[in-house]
C-alpha cells in the first residue's frame, strides 16, 4: 500500500501552547469578585440596585455591539469587558438614579471613552470612572440623592446623606465605623460595604488577576494621611465613599494603570494623595474618581519614566 | 544540593508528561532513511558518499573543514540511492543523503573506543563522534568543550531540566541509562580538569534524582551532585539554569565558559559516556512521540534520518488527521509542514496534534495587564517590544534590551490577548540586526 503523507500541516512560530487564561477569563474573574458587593447593594437598596446593574450591563453590551457593527470592527462583546464596565458604572451610581441617566453614563463610557479611542486596551482613562464623573457633573442633584439603606434601621425619610457628605457639609448623625465597614450607610450601589469589596479584592489578588501594589499603596496613603492630619479618622476614610471600590476595582484596571511595579507604587500613592486632598480640602465631598482619572492621565508618563529607568541604554538591566 | 534561594521569574505550564512511565522501545530500521547534511549550527556537511555506495552503521557520510561543524554518520547499513535537496525545518533547502536499508545493520569496521591521551585527543574524539548539543541547540560539542579560557573553567553543569510539556525522553534516559550519565560526567570533568559537577533535575522527577544520588554515593563521586530545580518553565534554558545552579547572572552574548562553567544537556553527557566505552558515533536518538493525533504515545530510540511518518507508524499511526506536527516541545519546538521530514540529531520529541491544539488562537487587543513582563525570566517588557516593532523603531528596541530575549516564548504563553509576543521578539531581533548592518 502506498504510504500516505501529510504535506500541508499548520506552521506557526513557537510557542504552540497558551495558558487557559484569556481576556474573557480575566474579566469574568473580576465580575465574580464583584458579586459580594452586588449582594450587599441589593440588600441595602432593594430591587432597584439589581435593575440598575442589569440595565447598565445590557446598555454597555448593546453600545459596544452597535459601535463595532457600525464601524465594521471585530465584535468584542464576548470578552466581557463591556459587561464589567456596566457593572462598575452601576456600582458608582445611587440606586435611585433615573434609568435614562444610567444609560447616558454607559454611552459615555463605552462609545466616547473606550471605542472612539480604539476599543479594548486603547482607552486613556477608565470608562466607568469617567462615566461617573460625567454623570456627577451633569446631574448633580440626582447623583447626590441617596436612598436610605435597609441596614440603617427604620426611618421616615426616603433619602439621606452619605458619611462623606456629613463630613463635608455637616448635618445628620455620623454612622459608626462598624456600620461603615459592613455597608449600613448611604452611597452608590456597589461602594457601601468595605467588607464585601475587600473580600472581592483579596479574591482577585489570590487569583493573580491584580497585583496588590496599587490597592495597598492607594489605601495606605489615605490611611497615613488621615493619621497625620488632625481631626481625621483613618478607619472612617478607608471605609467611606468609593475608596475600596476604586482602589481594588477601578485603579487596578490594567489598561489605564502602569505596567511596572514601581509605576504601580507611584500610581497608588498619587491616587491616595489626590483622594485625601479632594475629600478634606476640596469642594467635593468625594475624590476617588477624580483621583483615579487624574492618575490615569499620568499613566503613560509614569510608564515611560519606569521603563527608561529599568532599561538604561547601553547598560545592563538590574 | 538544593537550588538557589532566589529565582528568576518563570511560569507554570501544564506538564502533560503522559509518557514518563513508558519504557523506551527501540524502533526497527525503516526501509529508507534520509540523512540531512545540516544537523548542527554552522556550516553544512558535504556528502562523502555518492549514489550507489554501500554504507555501514556508523560510517561517516558527511563532513566539512569548516570550524563550526560536526561530521554526520550513517545510521543504517544499505545503499545510497541519491543525494537530494530537502526542505529543512528552518525553511531553507538542505542536502540530504537517502539510503535504502538492507536491515542487516552491519557495523562499520573502524568503530572502536577512542584512545585519549591529551585534551586535544579528547576534543578530536568528540568531533569524530558527530556530537552536537542534543538539548535542541545543536551547537557542535567539541567547540563547547574547547573554550579559550579552559583554565578558568571549573564547573560542569548538566542540564536535566526537561521543562517542555510532553517530553519525557531525558527523564527516561536518567531512569534507564544512569550509568552513561555518570560516566559522561566523569570523563568530561577529568579531561577538561573541572572540579565540580552539578546535574540539574526538576523536582517532578524525584525517581531520577534519588536513583542518581544513590549511584553517585555508591560509586563514590562526591564531586558530582544533583541539584533539585523547581518544575517551572523555562528551567532548562541555558541562562536560567546557570543562574539557578550557580547564582551567576548570564546576559545574552556571554558564554558559560566566561562564567567558569561548561554546560551540557544530559543526553549529550550520556552520549559521551556511551561513546568512550563503545566508540559508536551519534546515529540514533531517544525521542518522545506524543500528541492528540498519535495512537500510542511512547518513548523510542530511532535511527537518525527516519521520517516522521515512519516514526508515527511505529507508534500505532495517526488516530486522527494531524493538523500540526512539532519537532521538539510546544514551547520552543518547530512546527514542520510535512511528515516526510526526517529525524535530526537534536530532536527530542515528535508531537502530532489534531484539533484544538493545532489551531492558532485569534489575537485580540493588548489590555496592558503586564503578564508578559511578570513572566519574562529577564524582566523584559514584551508588550513594549511589540509597540516598538510596529513603529519600526530599532533604537527603542535596543533601549528596551531586545537582545536579552532568549525567545523562550513565556510571554506568548501567558498573554490573555493571545498576542504572538515571542514571534514578534524574534522578528524584532532580526530587524535590529538588519538595521545595525545598514
Amino acid at each position: 500500500m502506498e504510504k500516505q503523507y501529510y504535506d500541508n500541516l499548520v506552521v506557526s512560530s513557537a510557542p504552540h501552547a497558551v495558558s487557559n487564561v484569556d481576556t474573557t477569563k480575566v474579566m469574568g474573574t473580576v465580575l465574580v469578585a464583584l458579586v459580594p458587593a452586588f449582594a450587599v447593594g441589593i440588600y441595602q437598596f432593594g430591587y432597584k440596585a439589581a435593575v440598575q446593574t442589569i440595565l447598565c450591563i445590557a446598555a454597555c453590551i448593546v453600545f459596544e455591539w452597535l459601535f463595532n457593527a457600525l464601524m465594521k470592527r471585530k465584535q468584542t462583546v464576548g470578552d466581557l469587558s463591556a459587561a464589567l464596565t456596566g457593572v462598575l458604572i452601576a456600582f458608582n451610581i445611587p440606586a435611585s438614579l433615573p434609568y435614562w441617566m444610567s444609560i447616558v453614563g454607559c454611552f459615555v463610557a463605552i462609545v466616547i471613552v473606550k471605542q472612539l479611542f480604539g476599543g479594548i486596551g486603547q482607552n486613556l482613562v477608565n470608562p466607568a470612572v469617567t462615566a461617573r464623573i460625567v454623570l456627577f457633573i451633569s446631574f448633580a442633584t440626582e447623583m447626590t440623592t441617596w436612598p436610605i439603606p435597609r441596614g440603617a434601621g427604620a426611618t421616615d425619610a426616603t433619602t439621606g446623606p452619605t458619611p462623606l457628605g456629613i463630613l463635608s457639609e455637616g448635618g445628620g448623625q455620623m454612622p459608626s465605623n462598624l456600620d461603615m465597614f459592613l455597608g449600613n450607610i448611604g452611597g452608590c450601589i456597589g461602594e457601601v460595604s468595605a467588607l464585601a469589596l475587600l473580600i472581592g479584592g483579596i479574591f482577585l489578588i489570590w487569583r493573580g488577576i491584580i497585583s496588590p501594589i496599587i490597592p495597598v499603596c492607594f489605601l495606605g496613603t489615605v490611611f497615613v494621611l488621615a493619621l497625620i492630619v488632625p481631626g481625621q479618622d483613618p478607619i472612617f476614610h478607608l471605609c467611606a465613599g468609593g475608596l475600596m471600590l476604586g482602589a481594588f476595582f477601578c485603579a487596578t484596571d490594567y489598561v489605564t494603570s502602569p505596567i511596572m511595579p514601581l509605576g504601580k507604587v507611584i500610581f497608588g500613592i498619587g491616587c491616595g494623595i489626590l483622594t485625601f486632598v479632594i475629600r478634606v480640602y476640596g469642594a467635593y465631598p468625594e475624590g476617588v474618581s477624580f483621583a483615579i482619572l487624574l492618575m490615569n492621565i499620568l499613566t503613560p508618563h509614569i510608564d515611560n519614566f519606569c521603563t527608561s529607568r529599568a532599561y538604561k541604554k547601553g547598560g545592563g538591566k538590574e | 544540593m538544593s537550588q538557589q534561594k532566589k529565582h528568576l521569574q518563570s511560569i507554570r505550564v501544564s506538564h502533560e508528561k503522559h509518557t514518563s512511565a513508558c519504557e523506551t522501545q527501540v524502533m526497527p530500521v525503516p526501509d529508507t532513511v534520509c540523512i540531512s547534511m545540516s544537523q548542527h549550527i554552522g556550516a553544512p556537511c558535504k556528502p562523502l558518499v555518492k549514489k550507489g555506495d554501500y554504507v555501514k552503521v556508523g560510517q561517516p557520510i558527511g563532513d566539512t573543514d569548516a570550524f563550526v561543524s560536526a561530521p554526520i554518520h550513517s545510521s543504517v547499513s544499505g545503499t545510497v540511492t541519491g543525494i537530494e535537496g530537502i526542505r529543512s525545518v528552518m525553511g531553507g533547502e538542505d542536502q540530504a543523503i537517502v539510503i535504502e536499508t538492507d536491515k542487516k545493520q552491519e557495523v562499520w569496521e573502524e568503530i572502536k573506543p577512542p584512545e585519549v591521551n591529551s585534551r586535544e585527543d579528547f576534543v578530536k574524539a568528540i568531533r569524530a563522534s558527530g556530537l552536537v548539543g542534543l538539548g535542541g541547540a545543536s551547537f557542535p560539542t567539541h567547540i563547547k568543550y574547547n573554550p579559550q579560557n579552559i583554565d578558568e573553567v571549573d564547573t560542569l553543569i548538566v542540564n536535566g531540566a526537561e521543562c517542555e510539556p510532553f517530553i519525557t525522553s531525558d527523564h527516561r534516559l536518567m531512569l534507564e541509562n544512569p550509568q552513561e550519565i555518570i560516566d559522561g560526567c566523569v570523563i568530561v570533568m577529568e579531561q577538561l580538569g573541572l572540579k565540580e559537577g552539578y546535574i540539574g533535575i526538576e523536582e517532578n522527577k524525584q525517581d531520577a534524582i534519588s536513583l542518581l544520588n544513590k549511584m553517585l554515593a555508591e560509586q563514590n563521586h562526591p564531586e558530582i551532585k544533583t541539584v533539585t530545580l523547581r518544575a517551572r518553565y523555562p528551567q532548562g534554558a541555558e541562562r536560567v539554569l546557570v543562574y539557578e545552579v550557580t547564582g551567576k547572572t548570564m546576559n545574552a552574548g556571554v558564554l558559560p565558559a566566561q562564567l567558569g562553567v561548561i554546560l551540557s544537556n544530559i543526553t549529550t553527557i550520556a552520549f559521551v559516556g556511551q561513546y568512550f566505552k563503545t566508540g559508536r558515533p551519534l546515529t540514533t536518538k531517544r525521542i518522545t512521540v506524543d500528541g492528540s493525533a498519535v495512537t500510542e504515545p511512547k518513548n523510542i530510540i530511532a535511527p537518525i534520518g527516519t521520517s516522521i511518518a515512519d516514526i508515527i507508524a511505529f507508534c500505532g499511526g495517526y488516530k486522527a488527521e494531524p493538523k500540526k506536527i512539532l519537532m521538539g516541545g510546544p514551547m520552543m519546538g518547530r512546527a514542520i509542514f510535512s511528515d516526510r521530514t526526517p529525524l535530526v540529531k537534536n530532536n527530542n520529541a515528535i508531537l502530532a496534534f489534531a484539533g484544538a491544539q493545532a489551531i492558532i488562537p485569534e489575537e485580540t487587543g493588548c489590555i496592558n495587564c503586564g503578564k508578559c513582563h511578570k513572566a519574562c525570566p529577564f524582566k523584559l517588557l514584551p508588550t513594549a517590544f511589540a509597540t516598538a516593532y510596529e513603529n519600526k523603531d530599532a533604537d527603542r528596541l535596543n533601549q528596551l534590551q531586545i537582545m536579552q530575549c532568549m525567545e523562550c516564548g513565556s510571554c506568548s504563553y501567558v498573554c490573555p490577548a493571545r498576542r504572538p509576543l515571542g514571534f514578534i521578539n524574534k522578528l524584532s531581533k532580526a530587524f535590529v540586526k538588519e538595521e545595525a548592518n545598514k
